[in-house]
């Protein structure tokens, strides 16, 4: 029997070693064991959440493709796939590379199901920027993703980017990315027809990122640990021309399936290519092009290197693929073939290394795993208002909050990303999300990316409710109707009962928000063990969402645009502060309940806004967030930086003043129109029981809000753009 | 007329120019292998932005030496016209059909944003349709935009009247403000910033289609005159 250090050092557990003993009724080899871990790993495998995401709706407005590697809807003819993934550990060791692979895997998840990928976000979360490794951190991180999204040539268009305690020594990078093709363009990621040869294209195997999913991304950090060589290395300069090469290679109607070598290279893609198309596949890893000498079976099989893929070819079309490739100056070689007994059979230089039953190395374990809520949360749900003083200054409160970085202006990070390559971003970063063309038709996508854990933390069912809510709400913003979703589900270990906890109730609240806004979720990307001895990170279930628009010209963007033009507000502000930006920033606490929720006012609100945008009644629309009505109004007076304009707001009244500027109820959007259009604005609230309260008027050069705040526009601009520059 | 857009192997602004050419323009147009050595058929060649050759070892340095480059300085000895973009700008100052070199950007990032250029002369095939002085909004998307020129170099462009846009807030550090220039025989542009991508209102911004309809005006009457 093969030792237990041997299979724990690869990150098997003795159960899942004597699972795999019964499986192939013997001791398995180096290979196949190695083989085994990184499958059945959390990354790739899901064995401790797959029972959860079942539950997923896959139902909604359009047509939805949920497929193997990235999912999507259907829109006339167009297929529209996205998908949004982690590289968090990779980044939280070396972040620029870390950062620039994640956006590089999930590019080619999208290329790989044919479409071309026309636009990239990312939502991301560190520690505060006091803490030098934090900045260094963010840097790195941006870094990366602008060397890699500017070079291949896919827009950065929209993302998020927040600071927390939680994350300090484990930051957390998602990374998504959206395609279009015609929907009969569609590849596949499935081996099929017994005899047809399967291709290895694109660059070299070496041995960067061995085992980077079982060893990296399935444990949390401790003290110390080396884990540098297990990252990979990027070069978007090979993805460029391998997007291209593709596109190319599936245009020739030669390509049965195809899938992209990312975690678990070789093995995962092999394994579940043949899986999928219920078949067995031989290959030989000798013909598999190597960048460095003596390499072993296994570490060819677990190499993570890069800019790689698997491709089943029609028999006989050999020859033009690999022309295209050579055209490119990539590798593309016939590396094997399907077979029709469903066994993965691995030969290096004239052995069998490995022979194992795919569907064993493809649907790996389940496991349920015990939840437990955690001890302390009642206690931290405690918020008695009464103990929280009312501030002497409110100017002095809104200029600290657009100071805070979560909420500070991110200019610095989107100014050096490519937001505008492929030239099809109407609305450019910098508004609710972001607002596509798609070239062809009359129709436009917005897409954006949402979740603030700070709620998920208190209350991990309605927080993860309140990020598929804000998401909507900030397409119907753009102008677009919500149409599905893809998430990114960052949690700490999920051997751990109450981290568990969060994982079950944060999964439950997407799926019942997504049932009742009539979302389906596509795609998406579980990454557990998000932790570092200081603790787990806050739970954080990133939403991506995309929108349509059926008239492009028909968007909305959240900045004010006329002097007279009226200022309301649609939905309700509520006496609540828990969970708040201002709770935190101002008095030090994170406290409360997370913000409540209610699903059928918050369908009301979107439906008034979409429907008043499309009549062309709007001329903004922003959504109320993170620091509440007045950090709102603020963005909404100075975020278009050409042609800023004050505003002046009188405050409902009924509820504490700091609760009406900077409380963080839901379901609210800030809208502003000419005056002959109000009443229209009015009725359509009314018809839908929505209230709707007049604010003020847009002009002047000041936010002047009640008798409480009065800033001159310049100085809050100054303000929230100085607050972020490294 | 026929419009050319050369494509080398991680070039990622081509479909872009191709798409104004053809859908706004409306002009024929092409792409063109750089591996292709023959280019007579061209009116104009464009030389699209992007990352050709990933820009190892220096921006435009591995581009220089593809096989169409050759050919390009033919056609552009003859008189033809080319307009070299972002990453097309500094390949035609390594093939040294401009003069002058790029540096990093002056605050060692990449930008990407609208940017205000100054219109400095409209004596150029490329910006006959603007008015002189005239301020533009068209966006820059660069890292190594910081354009360099000895005191000589500088002052021969004056002098000559080569110099096509200036940065009214010089955002790289570039001599001169210099945004864009021409050759002396002034059939060759090169400029940093994209008028690919604000040559349609939808954008945002149109600034960019005066220096294509410049173009297509300026081919239009010399055909007329041959």
């Amino acid at each position: 029997m093969v030792k237990p250090e041997v299979y724990k050092e690869l990150g098997l557990t003795d159960q899942e070693y004597q699972k795999i003993e019964t499986i192939m009724d013997r001791e398995p080899s180096p290979t196949e064991l190695a083989m085994f871990s990184v499958e059945w790993s959390e990354h790739c495998g899901y064995p401790r959440s797959r029972k959860w995401l079942k539950l997923f709706p896959q139902e909604g407005k359009y047509p939805s493709l949920v497929g193997e590697d990235s999912g999507g809807i259907i829109v006339d003819d167009l297929a529209i796939v996205f998908k949004m993934e982690s590289h968090n550990h990779p980044s939280q060791v070396e972040p620029k590379q870390g950062a620039a692979t994640g956006v590089g895997g999930i590019i080619r998840d999208i290329f790989t199901a044919g479409a071309k990928p026309i636009a990239s976000l990312n939502s991301l979360r560190f520690g505060p920027l006091t803490e030098p490794y934090n900045k260094f951190l963010l840097r790195g991180v941006v870094d990366g993703i602008q060397f890699y999204g500017n070079c291949l040539g896919v827009p950065t268009v929209g993302g998020e980017i927040y600071f927390d305690e939680s994350y300090s020594g484990n930051c957390l990078v998602n990374a998504m990315s959206i395609g279009v093709c015609h929907k009969d363009q569609l590849a596949r990621a499935k081996a099929v027809g017994v005899g047809n040869p399967i291709m290895y294209v694109g660059s070299s195997t070496g041995r960067d990122g061995i085992g980077g999913c079982s060893v990296l991304a399935s444990h949390e950090f401790s003290e110390g640990e080396e884990k540098r060589p297990t990252v990979q290395i990027g070069d978007p300069f090979t993805e460029k021309c391998l997007i291209e090469a593709t596109l190319e290679m599936l245009a020739t109607g030669h390509v049965l399936g195809i899938k992209d070598m990312g975690a678990a290279g070789l093995t995962c893609s092999s394994a579940e290519m043949a899986d999928a198309g219920g078949v067995g596949m031989e290959i030989n890893l000798d013909d598999v092009p190597l960048r460095e000498q003596g390499m072993e079976a296994y570490e060819i099989m677990m190499s993570e290197s890069q800019e790689r893929m698997l491709v089943c070819v029609k028999a006989g079309h050999e020859k033009e693929i690999e022309d295209i490739f050579a055209k490119w100056d990539l590798h593309g070689v016939v590396i094997g073939y399907v077979t029709d007994d469903k066994n993965l059979r691995v030969k290096y230089q004239g052995k069998v290394v490995a022979d194992i039953k795919t569907e064993a190395l493809a649907k790996g374990p389940v496991y349920d795993m015990p939840a437990e809520k955690p001890a302390y949360l009642d206690e931290v749900n405690k918020l008695d208002l009464a103990t929280i003083p009312l501030p002497t200054n409110y100017n002095e409160v809104l200029l600290s909050l657009l100071a805070s970085p979560s909420l500070a202006n991110k200019a610095w990070v989107y100014e050096q990303y490519d937001h505008m390559v492929q030239t099809n971003t109407v609305v450019l970063p910098g508004s609710d999300a972001a607002v596509l063309r798609l070239k062809g038709t009359t129709k436009g996508l917005a897409a954006t990316t949402d979740c603030n854990s700070r709620y998920c933390y208190l209350n991990p069912y309605r927080g993860a409710q309140i990020a598929v809510a804000e998401a909507a709400r900030n397409l119907v913003c753009s102008g677009a109707d919500p149409a599905a979703v893809t998430d990114c589900l960052n949690f700490g270990n999920p051997e751990k009962p109450d981290r568990f906890w969060y994982f079950k109730n944060c999964v439950m609240g997407i799926v019942d928000a997504c049932r009742e806004l009539y979302l389906p979720v596509v795609s998406g990307n579980v990454s557990f063990y998000n932790e570092s001895p200081k603790g787990p990170i806050n739970p954080t279930p990133s939403i991506g969402m995309i929108g349509i628009l059926n008239d492009v010209n028909k968007h909305c963007t959240q900045y004010f645009k006329d002097e007279g033009d009226i200022i309301f507000l649609l939905g309700e502000s509520k006496e609540e502060l828990g969970g708040s930006e201002y709770l935190k920033v101002i008095h030090g606490q994170v406290a409360g309940e997370a913000p409540a929720l209610g699903l059928k006012v918050e369908k009301a609100v979107q439906k008034v806004v979409y429907e008043a945008i499309g009549l062309g009644y709007i001329n903004a629309a922003h959504d109320c967030s993170e620091g509440g009505l007045a950090v709102a109004l603020a963005e909404c007076c100075m975020s278009d930086q050409n042609n800023m304009i004050g505003a002046k707001i009188t405050l409902v009244p009924g509820i504490r003043a700091d609760a009406a500027l900077f409380g963080e109820s839901q379901s609210r959007i800030i809208v502003t129109c000419k005056k002959e259009n109000l009443c229209k604005i009015e009725e359509l609230a009314i018809e839908n029981n929505l209230v709707c309260n007049e604010l003020g008027v847009v002009g002047g050069d000041n936010l002047e809000i009640a008798n409480l705040i009065n800033l001159p526009v310049e100085q809050l601009s100054q303000t929230w753009r100085s607050a972020i520059k490294l | 007329m026929k419009f050319g857009v050369v494509v080398f192997p991680g070039s990622n602004c081509d479909q872009d120019c191709f798409h104004v050419v053809d859908k706004v323009l409306k002009q024929p147009v092409e792409f063109i292998w750089h591996k292709t050595t023959k280019l007579d058929d061209y009116d104009c060649l464009i030389i699209p932005g992007g990352f050709s050759y990933g820009d190892s070892l220096r921006c435009g340095a591995i581009a220089r030496f593809s096989p169409i480059m050759e050919a390009v300085i033919g056609f552009a000895n003859k008189g033809g016209l080319v307009i070299g973009i972002c990453n097309g700008f500094q390949v035609l100052l390594e093939a040294g059909l401009l003069p002058g070199a790029m540096l990093r950007n002056k605050d060692l990032h990449f930008i990407c944003k609208f940017v205000d250029l100054k219109v400095e002369t409209t004596e150029t095939p490329f910006s006959s349709q603007y008015k002189k002085g005239q301020v533009v909004s068209i966006p820059i998307a660069h890292n190594e935009g910081n354009y360099y020129i000895d005191d000589q170099g500088l002052a021969e462009l004056k002098k000559n009247n080569q110099i096509v846009f200036t940065y009214t807030n010089n955002p790289n550090g570039a001599v001169a403000d210099i945004a864009g220039i021409v050759n002396k025989n002034r059939n060759i542009l090169g400029m940093m910033p994209h008028p690919e991508r604000c040559s349609e209102d939808a954008l945002g911004g149109s600034d960019g289609r005066i220096i294509w309809e410049s173009i297509v005006k300026w081919l239009n009457q010399k055909s007329i005159k041959s």
